[in-house]
């Protein structure tokens, strides 16, 4: 066994072991502890990619070398690693990119303590990119919900607890029904692991047997994991949760852990279901047509809103939509789309959420539009990323948001028919609003006269340091990467695909 | 469908359960009657598969008597799953009466109407 084959656990268990360490450190300590150990995780995922890349195969760990039927497992392949990787690297950004903040929203004596669950949450993210065993998943789907909670919460005010409350039960909801489709699945089939689960299924199958309960726990499934991810009706929470949160928290729970719970449906639907099998449900059609009403539904009520916050925060909704309505489609092409659009809206939505905070801080703490006029020339750097970010999310061409639409753009056509049709609309459509919303704050930033500050800048919060700006810059040089070199992300995520089976 | 219903009706009574929680968890304004609703509807999801994971006549797994024959004994791994059930279920209610202590603590009262209402006219912004 090469050694590399120990890397996928190596992550899981030294964050978790980290998760306890970071409760005795300092707070400051704590910070450079998480930074250095993120980087190395990158290092070894990086080389899980390249090996399962130029191996052209994904590998199997199995815990304690217990064979297939009982042992725990551990799956890599190189789709797994690219996820886990980007997962990282933002996760990464967000936490030097943030610090800045953090500092400042939480208490000095609990920074360790807001480390220590965001290590946790890291195990959790991993451990659901890697884990080849559906129980594994629930249990790391609550573990991802407790600590998304936690980080929520780390920033003491009022509104976070009512979010964090509003978030919670839904994410309750979502993990009840979660759990009882994955029972309902071991029920019929009898294993836990994917593989052997997989089997089962495709023999029920093409015996006509059990084909209800089997849509039923897929639709239990699909609905849960898409409560827990915000997909449209389930995104009223989203403003208060992402927005109102410290920037690295935002930042996180809107890039990496709504995405973390849809990589776990897509694992569920082509290493447990089966792509035949799923495309023959009607679960696949009601979650194209959810996704499509979610990308129109996000961006109206992100135009909605007064607070720039918000508005990121429902733009999520609205690029959910996106990655559901590709999962919906059914085609292998429809989930590269989703899972390039996983990546792409992972970087540029971390970046919106680090510049919008220092766009308030120049404005006299205030996330108002009305207030943000002008704050481009305060504040240049954030200013200028936010519209590198904007310019992505609304889909101009060298950014991933343009490179994502055209995906989606070349699934629908492989799909034909009345579908082909509703997406084209629906693309297009989508991109007016974002236009609409995206655009309009951008003018606003940079627009200098007329600005009807009703609270004054009390003093302008010194430069910004190399410590906001590399991460920012590296978020912002992954987006332009995705957008030139999508073929490359492209390539890797098909072949991923093809080792899913 | 009766009949079914009939024959199995613990898994029945499960659902029931479950269908109770949920709807509780979901609508309920009260937010310590909404943590009760979560419990009943884990109660319910882990009765469902300690039911299903029980063969009637047959024995804990544990060998006795020299008795190595697999029919005689039930499978263990529905009941580790219901216990692994039962320890995040709990987890999660700490965190969320924890939770609850806290917005209790800012907006004396655990309605949750209450709470937004008097949110939104404090106008909380930042």
């Amino acid at each position: 066994m090469p050694f590399v084959w120990n890397f996928p656990l190596f992550t899981i268990v030294l964050c978790l072991f980290s998760g306890v360490l970071c409760m005795m450190l300092r707070g400051r300590t704590a910070r450079n502890y998480t930074i250095v150990l993120e980087a190395v995780l990158i290092v070894m995922v990086s080389a899980v990619l390249w090996y399962t890349y130029t191996a052209g195969s994904a590998f199997t760990y199995s815990m304690g070398e217990f064979p297939a039927p009982w042992g725990n497992e551990i799956r890599a392949g190189c789709l797994e690693a690219l996820i886990a990787l980007a997962f990282l690297i933002v996760m990464l950004c967000s936490v030097i990119g943030g610090w800045r903040f953090t500092a400042l929203d939480i208490d000095e004596s609990k920074i360790n303590l807001y480390f220590s669950i965001l290590n946790l949450m890291t195990a959790a993210l991993m451990a659901m990119a890697w884990t080849n065993d559906i129980f594994t998943g629930y249990v790391f789907v609550e573990i991802l919900t407790l600590t998304s909670c936690g980080v929520l919460i780390a920033r003491e005010i009022g509104r976070t607890t009512l979010a964090a409350v509003r978030y919670m039960i839904l994410n309750l909801l979502g993990s009840g029904l979660f759990l009882l489709g994955v029972v309902l699945l071991y029920d019929l089939t009898g294993n836990l692991l994917m593989v052997p689960m997989h089997e089962a299924i495709e023999e029920l199958w093409a015996a006509g047997q059990g084909i209800a309960p089997l849509t039923l726990a897929m639709g239990i499934i699909t609905i849960g994991l898409g409560i827990k991810s915000g997909l449209f009706p389930f995104h009223y929470w989203m403003p208060d949760t992402y927005g109102m949160a410290t920037p690295t928290s935002g930042a996180v729970l809107s890039s990496l852990v709504s995405k973390s719970y849809i990589f776990l449906l897509i694992k569920i639907v082509w290493r447990v279901v089966g792509l035949d099998i799923w495309r023959e449900m009607p679960v696949a059609r009601i979650l194209f047509v959810l996704g499509i009403c979610g990308m129109v539904a996000g961006s109206m009520s992100a135009i909605r809103v007064n607070n720039i916050n918000s508005m990121v925060a429902f733009s999520s909704a609205a690029q959910i939509g996106y990655i559901y309505m590709g999962i919906g489609l059914g085609g292998p092409a429809g989930f590269t789309a989703a899972i390039f659009h996983i990546l792409g809206h992972a970087v540029t939505k971390s970046l919106l959420f680090l510049t919008t905070p220092r766009l308030a801080e120049v404005s006299g703490d205030s996330l108002r539009f009305k207030d943000l006029q002008g704050s481009g020339y305060r504040a240049p750097e954030s200013g200028a990323f936010f519209m590198l970010a904007a310019l992505s999310m609304i889909g101009i061409p060298i950014f991933a948001g343009f490179s994502s639409k055209i995906l989606f753009g070349i699934a629908a056509a492989d799909e034909g028919g009345w579908r082909f049709f509703v997406i084209m609309l629906a693309l297009a459509f989508s991109t007016l609003l974002n236009i609409l919303y995206f655009l309009r704050t951008v003018i606003r930033i940079y627009t200098e006269r007329g600005s009807t500050l009703t609270r004054p800048v009390i003093d302008m919060p010194g430069g910004v340091k190399w410590d906001y700006v590399l991460p920012a810059a590296v978020l912002t040089l992954a987006n332009l990467f995705l957008g030139l070199f999508s073929w490359a992300a492209v390539d890797v995520i098909e072949k991923g695909l093809g080792m899913f089976f | 469908m009766i009949h079914n219903l009939l024959s199995n009706y613990v898994e029945a009574g499960a659902i029931v359960l479950f269908g109770i929680g949920f709807t509780m968890l979901l609508f309920h304004k009260n937010l310590i009657k909404k943590l009760i609703g979560m419990n009943i509807m884990d109660t319910g999801v882990f009765l469902f598969l300690a039911s299903m994971g029980y063969i009637s006549g047959r024995k804990a797994p544990i060998i006795a008597n020299g008795v190595t024959d697999m029919e005689a004994y039930i499978n263990p791994v529905p009941a580790g799953l219901v216990l692994t059930g039962i320890v995040v279920s709990v987890s999660v209610t700490a965190v969320m009466l924890a939770l609850s202590v806290r917005l209790y603590k800012r907006y004396h009262t655990l309605d949750l109407d209450d709470v937004y209402a008097l949110s939104v006219h404090i106008n909380e912004d930042r």
